[in-house]
């Protein structure tokens, strides 16, 4: 196994509600509330989950964007491993060349008044590319990677469609030679046709790079086409995680089944063994006492409704916070069709 | 063959036009569209965005906005007293209104963006009873109650007195669907209703969707630019590309053997939870081509992989093949060089 490039260990981020006039704090929003996983070099690890389920919240802190509540984010950069959690504003600065973002809307991610060579260009002038002919020979390079043509590096984004778009922010984000690359959703705007290329594209800059990326999507059908291993999340808590193929065949949790079970496949017929769950995805500011998704799992049990599950290594390499995982056999993508 | 064809469509939709004048030029939004949808059926609209699937949806209903005008075409709606069709494009803005609400019902994609957020929710789904069936407020609340409960709204009296902003995204598509249905319509307009919304909500929603149409027969046209929806809800397909219907017909052929090279390319680069790990799609090459430039001939021709000859860039293929699966190709008719 390659190393790990990345190690998150008890992450929690939360909100305060403030109400009143005096705005004081009544509560808090566990948007994550204690998330552990760690990303091997090279690797693409996909973050899943429905709305409000803390994924985007990870991936803001990791890349901090926001400041943890508590918990440690070790990033291993040249043979030493920092802590990102306690790093103040001006230490990152120096290593966030390290991590880049790839954004979800590719509409309003780019700044409409620069032009394509400028948008790709900036992170390079600012980490003291100086000399123009230097900076325009590399964006051209950067161009080519992303098979934009060349012809291109003076237009302004509104001329672009929203693929060329996604590119033109993968460029960029691929500028600096990151080690790390998040993408938040980054085909989740795009057409049909489109999606697929931007995938392929991803998964082709990998191979050549060597990129490690942590990927944030809610679409399970698109991360089976990127991810080397996938964790789910619920209520800002991870409750699965395990390589992308165990996952879909057999998963462990009731959760994963279900969304697996809820994706829309473009097979006929297939919705006969579908699983509806009953009502909706708790509320991060009042999550359920014990497993926070007890109120809506066929499995649930009196212990489900009190304990809270955590993640355990349930087989080598496959993590699962339930309570049940063992007494259960849940069905996975081969009886869904 | 025998036509596998139930009934008489409840609505015909035939050889509509929708443009819109712009500055720039005129947009052929809807450019030539034709279908029908039976009781108790759905029929699905698809396509990537730009496709014309949602200006149809206005169409039909008479609410395309300036600059847009329909052009041409005929939509037919069966009475329900079974007289003669009535072409709704040469209805009056007053007989129009009688229709929309009352004929045919609407779900939108974002039931935020589609709710007063100044009326309870009871006030906004009791608008249309009290209009079209007359019935006085008391009545209109109580009828409302009964809807919210139908769709799957708990603590329905309660609901009934709350506003848009107090309910989750799930339970505002459930009122939408509530109102929609508030007049019993016959047919169902639904465009995007589940793009909003996460992945186990849209289940339940295509869910109470189906449940609907079994108890009540309504006849559905689910707009949608998602093929495994599609899949999961539709008896027939109309998949459009800039403006027209590419490949019209029976959801299980479609997908089992599409036609038209369009069909073919999207329906095999969609990706799904059942293919291998990291596994590369095929792709479509290069991008939706912008309204304003619009291709001559078959529009889809800069992209296909099966182009013949000129013919597919300067001539617009006619509809070809039987009568339940159309295809609009020179690969499958109309082609000159073609041996008969």
């Amino acid at each position: 196994m390659s190393e790990t490039l990345l190690e998150v260990r008890g992450l929690k981020k939360h909100f305060p509600i403030r109400k009143g006039l005096l705005r004081r704090v009544t509560g808090q929003v566990r948007a994550v509330d204690g998330v552990s996983f760690s990303v091997r070099k090279g690797e693409t690890l996909a973050l899943v989950g429905e709305s409000g389920c803390g994924k985007t919240t990870v991936s803001r802190c990791i890349l901090r964007a926001l400041a943890p509540t508590a918990g440690e984010i070790n990033f291993t950069i040249a043979g030493k491993t920092v802590d990102l959690a306690k790093l103040s504003r001006a230490q990152l600065r120096p290593l966030r060349r390290h991590m880049q973002m790839v954004f979800q809307d590719p509409y309003s991610s780019l700044n409409p008044r620069m032009v394509v060579g400028d948008i790709i260009g900036e992170p390079l002038l600012i980490n003291g590319m100086t000399d123009r002919a230097e900076r325009r020979r590399r964006v051209l390079e950067l161009m080519e990677l992303v098979q934009l043509p060349a012809a291109y590096i003076n237009r302004f984004p509104h001329a672009f469609s929203g693929g060329q778009r996604q590119r033109i922010g993968i460029a960029r984000a691929l500028a600096l030679n990151p080690e790390l690359i998040v993408a938040d959703e980054p085909v989740s705007a795009l057409d049909v046709s489109v999606q697929a290329q931007i995938l392929n594209l991803l998964l082709d800059l990998q191979d050549r790079l060597g990129l490690t990326v942590l990927f944030v999507a809610h679409d399970l059908s698109v991360v089976k086409h990127v991810a080397d291993r996938v964790a789910v999340m619920y209520v800002g808590r991870m409750v699965e995680l395990a390589e992308t193929e165990a996952l879909y065949s057999r998963p462990l949790h009731p959760y994963t089944e279900a969304l697996l079970s809820a994706a829309p496949t473009p097979v006929p017929d297939a919705v006969s063994t579908r699983i509806i769950l009953e009502r909706e995805i708790a509320d991060p500011a009042n999550p359920p006492p014990g497993c926070a998704f007890h109120p809506r799992c066929g499995h649930a049990t009196e212990r489900c409704k009190q304990e809270r599950p955590e993640m355990i290594e349930a087989e080598p390499g496959r993590f699962v916070a339930c309570l049940r995982w063992d007494e259960l056999s849940l069905r996975g993508i081969a009886a869904m069709t | 063959m025998v036509e596998p064809i139930l009934s008489e469509p409840i609505l015909s939709v035939r050889g509509l036009h929708t443009s819109f004048a712009a500055q720039e030029g005129t947009v052929r939004a809807v450019d030539g569209v034709s279908f029908n949808v039976f009781e108790g059926r759905t029929l699905g609209v698809v396509g990537e965005s730009g496709c014309g699937k949602s200006v149809t949806a206005r169409s039909i209903l008479g609410i395309v906005e300036r600059p847009g005008r329909v052009t041409g075409g005929e939509i037919l709606l069966r009475p329900g007293d079974g007289g003669a069709p009535v072409d709704l494009l040469k209805l009056s803005p007053d007989a129009m209104r009688k229709v929309r609400g009352r004929e045919i019902g609407l779900v939108f994609q974002e039931p935020m963006a589609s709710f007063s957020q100044y009326y309870t929710i009871g006030n906004q789904i009791g608008e249309g009873i009290r209009l079209h069936l007359g019935l006085d407020a008391k009545a209109a609340r109580e009828r409302a109650i009964e809807l919210l409960d139908m769709v799957g709204v708990p603590q329905p009296s309660r609901r009934v007195d709350e506003y848009p902003f107090q309910l989750s995204g799930g339970l505002r598509q459930r009122v939408m669907i509530a109102m929609a249905l508030s007049c019993d319509p016959r047919v169902l307009i639904a465009d995007e209703p589940t793009t909003a919304l996460d992945v186990t909500t849209q289940a339940q929603i295509l869910d109470l969707l189906r449940e609907l149409q079994e108890k009540k027969g309504l006849a559905i046209i689910l707009i949608t630019h998602d093929m495994g929806v599609i899949a999961e809800m539709a008896h027939d397909v109309a998949v459009m590309y800039l403006g027209r219907a590419v490949e019209t017909g029976p959801v299980r052929d479609i997908f089992r053997a599409p036609r038209h090279p369009y069909t073919r390319a999207l329906l095999r680069s969609i990706p799904t939870v059942l293919a291998k790990p990291r596994s590369r799609l095929p792709t479509i090459e290069g991008s939706i081509p912008h309204p304003f430039n619009r291709p001559q001939g078959c529009a889809y021709h800069p992209r296909c992989v099966e182009i013949i000859d000129d013919q597919c860039r300067t001539e617009e293929p006619p509809e070809a093949g039987p009568e339940t699966h159309r295809i609009r190709c020179f690969l499958h008719g109309g082609h000159k060089g073609a041996v008969a």
